[in-house]
């Protein structure tokens, strides 16, 4: 029998919840005040999930890296493994918020996908009227 | 030459001084947005992790996705945001703000102000820790910016003193890209971050934390070679006897934020407690024409929270250059036992306000107290996570205008 | 004729730019990465009055001398100065003789305008002393400088005209052909010269070896400070000394030029080879903080941003040690402790227009230009400059450093005036010396310095090559 003690983290309360495990299966959660408590425990004592966010490589664009995040929890176990791949991929700007960069994680089904826009090099200068669509470009960058 | 107007100027764009521009512009007010940087934002584009924008669009959100989101809405709402364009004096006498920019300098007369300009980090020398001075030692947010946007590791093998969460963030940060980071050092005896960052930043890597722990000296020439970590008694102070040393190439200090006032101390009055200007219900301040929020207020823990106070300021500012003021009754309010940071320091009679707060050590559960207003009991509250109270419009009664209630914490 | 300067700091660039007034090749050598980033890096930055100096002494004689030329030659050379004043303040009646002993000292060594006031004044004019102070002798000669600005503006006054620079390049040898200098060995090779100044400060007492000289045998003498932000700056208008003890003139409270308060020194004599030894001590910055606080007990010590320590080539003598030696053609200007930066310009003058112009038979030029104009900062332009100056340069509308005010133009020109790390950019434009330290410029001022010096931003340094700032790509 093991014991595994953690602390939600799905409130503020952050109650101290006991997890027994025989043989790996789960026999009993103590110490949670409610069920999200008891569903967070269940997950964490035995396959604990995290989103993972982190930097992709980014080809001719205005920033040497664009951020990312998995589209859902990952298994932490699968993080080292993830991170292998990462940093072996590179994209070439302009690069899209919610642009998916990679659906081959392993050890998961989550996506990889940029949280922000990268525009190429050069182009972001200026008070450029470049793209009515973007209207952070309609923005003055200090020409007027 | 003096340019008239707009309503409302914003110094600031980072969260709260974007949602502060876009509530005033929404509401109908000719709107000015000053922002120092190249693009609006503040810190959000360098906090590439999650746990944004839960309270604001119940979603969980990277600080880029959260500042996109501020972003649109600003694009959207007409405010002319001028990018590199730095506040360099305000004269109270107008008022008249003077700013620099590439294309020429701007001095604007406008009917109201919000100061939205954040924090700054605390600096390692204000710790005044003795040894030299070799390169090396970074402040968090700073060597968030090297690896996150410039992409370049501040060393090899890192220690992180302060547990606040941008340490914590950072100690995960640096880890997943192949530094080594030998512990986070906290001198309290309970971690500066929210539970949920100790676990997933710390505990998931093994990296150690040390509580009630600091560091009392450095070592290196021209690059750092290593610290000495002690453990601290109650009072804090260090225990010589537990002194080691621990070999480091790179120190990393989340130590505390400082809001920064420079321009408008010198004439409206600051709480030396959150070291912010006063500000009421609204987030005006004592400063008829001027506003504050944000992180210069007080340092928030929420986005969402920082966020949240600047539309309350942009609308208000809004209303007041239309020349809708309406001066409701004031109740101040007077910090008891239990609590830090507090915002506003000041209610008004009809205003819905919600009350940010700090209490000065873990309590659970705890009763918040408001004058003969409100009471509540929380199952639990931490000084790292600022607690929200609601208070309807209609929360403080009649009678008895200015005079304060007290705030209180304490254990239920 | 060639001379070779061994040392940047602020006396070796005053004594080459002396020599660049004359038909001769000057050469400058500087071991560090940039100038005056040995013992005029880290010191008090006063400009003493030498009312501590024993009359007849030389001190003292250079003393006054180089305070009464700091004026014109700050504001030919461009570098700030402010003559401030200074109170010498007797915190305890047993302290009122040592005051009346430095104003005897005082007038002795014709130091002006020195008074000796009662509470009253002294409370009038400096609120914020400790409420024990009894008495106060004021004297208004005092002022205060920034002693890099001043070793960077000389240098560039004397490339100039015509000075050969050469940093990153100790001086390993010195050749001599009787008992007269021949060359000196540099890291880059060997080259013949007529004559050699030591002004190598912490390291003089080495060159001087290298010529089979034993004087100066000089110990390390340590200094730690503090410096608080410019919010403390208005609590004190003068420099405040306290009475002095044998040891040194104490612990101090000096303004800075940009509105800071700098506390300290300590004094502490180490052993001689101790060069090195520029770290901060918790004994030594609790020593400040109380001798400062006995001072000025408002003083907030939450506004603190920095703490450093300084060395000063000490002698057992404590006299400096200037002029021509038993090896013709070795000129040293060493051992320049307290009041060394005082004295500098007075040293300079007497040195060159005294044994060496007579020695070496120097011819002066009739083509020297004394004036040197610094990186203009657009927020000391007078308002209606600033638009022009911007409309011609757009970099000029582009704040670097907020704490300070510091425009990328200014950083850029920095970098074209010879920085090529980030202090090299720090100590010309005070970027990143401010509240924040550095912590929202640093990345700021290492892209431009990547851009102008087209480098990879990990290559660029904190100062010298060894002070790396930035490891390896996050993804390369």
């Amino acid at each position: 029998m093991t014991e595994k003690r953690l602390i939600c983290v799905s409130c503020p309360i952050g109650c101290e919840i006991t997890v027994r495990l025989e043989q790996g299966t789960i026999t009993e959660v103590s110490g949670n005040r409610c069920p999200r408590g008891e569903t967070y425990a269940r997950q964490e004592a035995v396959d604990p999930m995290r989103v993972l966010p982190t930097n992709v490589k980014v080809l001719h664009g205005a920033l040497p890296l664009v951020s990312v995040k998995t589209d859902r929890p990952v298994p932490r176990r699968a993080i080292e493994a993830i991170m292998r791949r990462v940093r072996a991929l590179s994209v070439e700007a302009p690069v899209g918020a919610g642009q998916v960069l990679a659906d081959d994680l392993p050890g998961t089904d989550a996506k990889l996908v940029a949280t922000r826009t990268v525009e190429r090099a050069g182009e972001a200068d200026g008070c450029g009227e470049l793209d009515a669509d973007q209207a952070r470009r309609r923005r003055c960058r200090g020409r007027c | 030459m003096t340019r008239e107007g707009p309503d409302v100027l914003v110094i600031g764009g980072g969260a709260a001084g974007m949602a502060a521009a876009t509530a005033a512009a929404e509401a109908g007010a000719s709107t000015m947005l000053f922002e120092r940087e190249r693009e609006p934002g503040g810190v959000l584009a360098q906090c590439i992790h999650t746990g944004f924008g839960l309270h604001r669009y119940q979603e969980e959100l990277s600080g880029p996705e959260f500042g996109e989101r501020l972003l649109r809405a600003l694009d959207a709402s007409g405010a002319q945001v001028l990018c590199e364009c730095s506040a360099v004096d305000i004269a109270p006498d107008g008022p008249v703000v003077e700013a620099l920019h590439p294309g020429g300098r701007l001095r604007v007369r406008p009917r109201t102000v919000i100061w939205a300009t954040g924090a700054q980090e605390r600096p390692f020398g204000s710790l005044m820790i003795p040894g030299p001075r070799p390169a090396g030692i970074y402040t968090a947010g700073l060597a968030q910016r090297f690896v996150n946007i410039h992409g370049l590791l501040p060393g090899r093998r890192a220690l992180i003193l302060g547990s606040g969460d941008i340490g914590l963030i950072m100690a995960r940060r640096l880890h997943l890209e192949g530094m080594e980071v030998a512990a986070v050092v906290e001198i309290q005896p309970h971690p500066g971050g929210l539970v949920r960052n100790v676990v997933q930043c710390l505990e998931d890597y093994g990296i150690p934390l040390l509580l009630s722990h600091t560091i009392t000296a450095i070592a290196g020439g021209d690059r750092l070679t290593g610290v000495t970590v002690a453990a601290v008694d109650k009072a804090g102070r260090p225990i010589a006897e537990s002194e080691r040393y621990v070999a480091v190439d790179t120190l990393v200090l989340s130590v505390g934020l400082i809001p920064d006032n420079e321009l408008v101390a010198g004439f409206t009055p600051l709480d030396p407690v959150n070291r912010g200007p006063l500000v009421d219900a609204r987030m005006r301040t004592r400063v008829p024409w001027l506003y504050a929020a944000g992180n210069n207020v007080a340092i928030f823990d929420l986005v969402d929270a920082v966020a949240a106070v600047g539309e309350v300021a942009g609308r208000a500012a809004a209303r007041q250059a239309r020349g809708d003021v309406v001066e409701p009754g004031a109740i101040p309010l007077v910090r008891g036992s239990g609590v830090h940071h507090l915002v506003p320091s000041r209610l008004l009679r009809g205003v819905p306000t919600t009350l940010y707060l700090r209490a000065t050590r873990p309590m659970r559960p705890a009763r918040i107290r408001i004058g003969e207003f409100h009471t509540q009991t929380v199952p639990a509250v931490r000084p790292s996570e600022m607690v929200e109270v609601r208070l309807p419009a209609d929360a403080l009664g009649q009678g008895g205008d200015g005079i304060p209630a007290t705030v209180e914490v304490s254990e239920a | 004729m060639r001379i070779a300067v061994i040392g940047a700091g602020v006396v070796g660039a005053l004594i080459a730019r002396e020599l660049t007034r004359y038909e001769t090749d000057v050469l400058l050598f500087e071991k560090e990465d940039d100038v005056g980033w040995g013992v005029t890096k880290a010191n008090s930055g006063i400009v003493h009055g030498g009312f501590h100096e024993i009359p007849g002494s030389q001190r003292a004689a250079l003393c006054v001398e180089g305070n009464a030329a700091y004026e014109a030659l700050c504001e030919v050379l461009d570098v700030p100065f402010a003559r401030i004043g200074a109170w010498t303040v007797a915190l305890r009646e047993e302290d009122r003789p040592a005051l009346a002993s430095l104003l005897e000292q005082g007038e002795a060594n014709g130091v002006p305008g020195l008074d000796l006031v009662g509470r009253a004044t002294l409370r009038r004019h400096e609120p914020s002393l400790s409420e024990t102070a009894v008495a106060g002798l004021w004297a208004p000669s005092v002022g205060i400088t920034e002693p890099w600005a001043l070793a960077t503006a000389a240098v560039e006054n004397a490339c100039e005209n015509g000075l050969d620079l050469h940093l990153a390049e100790p001086v390993t040898a010195i050749r001599t052909r009787g008992e007269r200098v021949d060359a000196i060995v540099t890291s880059r090779g060997k080259l013949p010269v007529d004559a050699v100044v030591n002004a190598a400060g912490l390291f003089a007492d080495r060159v001087a070896a290298m010529v089979g000289l034993c004087e100066p045998v000089q110990f390390p003498r340590r200094g730690e400070y503090v410096l608080l932000d410019k919010a403390a700056g208005s609590l004190v208008r003068s420099v405040i000394f306290p009475t002095p003890s044998d040891a040194s003139k104490g612990i101090l409270v000096v303004p800075t030029v940009d509105g800071g308060l700098l506390l300290g020194p300590t004094a502490q004599n180490l052993e001689r080879g101790a060069v090195d030894a520029t770290g901060t001590t918790a004994a030594g910055i609790r020593e400040v903080i109380d001798g400062a606080t006995r001072l000025v007990p408002g003083l907030d010590l939450s506004l603190a941003i920095k703490t450093f320590a300084g060395l000063r080539p000490e002698t057992v003598a404590e006299t400096f040690i200037v002029g021509s030696t038993a090896v013709a053609g070795f000129y040293q200007a060493a051992a320049m402790r307290s009041p060394g930066l005082t004295a500098a310009p007075a040293v300079a003058k007497r040195l060159v227009e005294g044994a060496m112009k007579r020695e070496l038979g120097l011819r002066q030029r009739t083509t020297f230009q004394p004036v040197r104009r610094g990186i203009r900062k657009l927020l000391d332009l007078p308002e209606a400059q600033r638009d022009a100056q911007i409309a011609e340069d757009p970099a000029y509308g582009r704040l670097v450093c907020h704490c300070n005010r510091v425009t990328e133009a200014e950083i850029v020109e920095a970098i074209h005036r010879g920085a090529r790390s980030l202090d090299g950019v720090k100590f010309r434009t005070r970027a990143g010396f401010g509240r924040c330290q550095g912590g929202f410029c640093t990345d700021k001022v290492l892209q431009i310095l990547t851009r102008e010096l087209r480098v990879p931003m990990a290559r660029v340094p904190l100062r010298g090559e060894d002070a790396w700032l930035l490891g390896e790509e996050v993804r390369p």
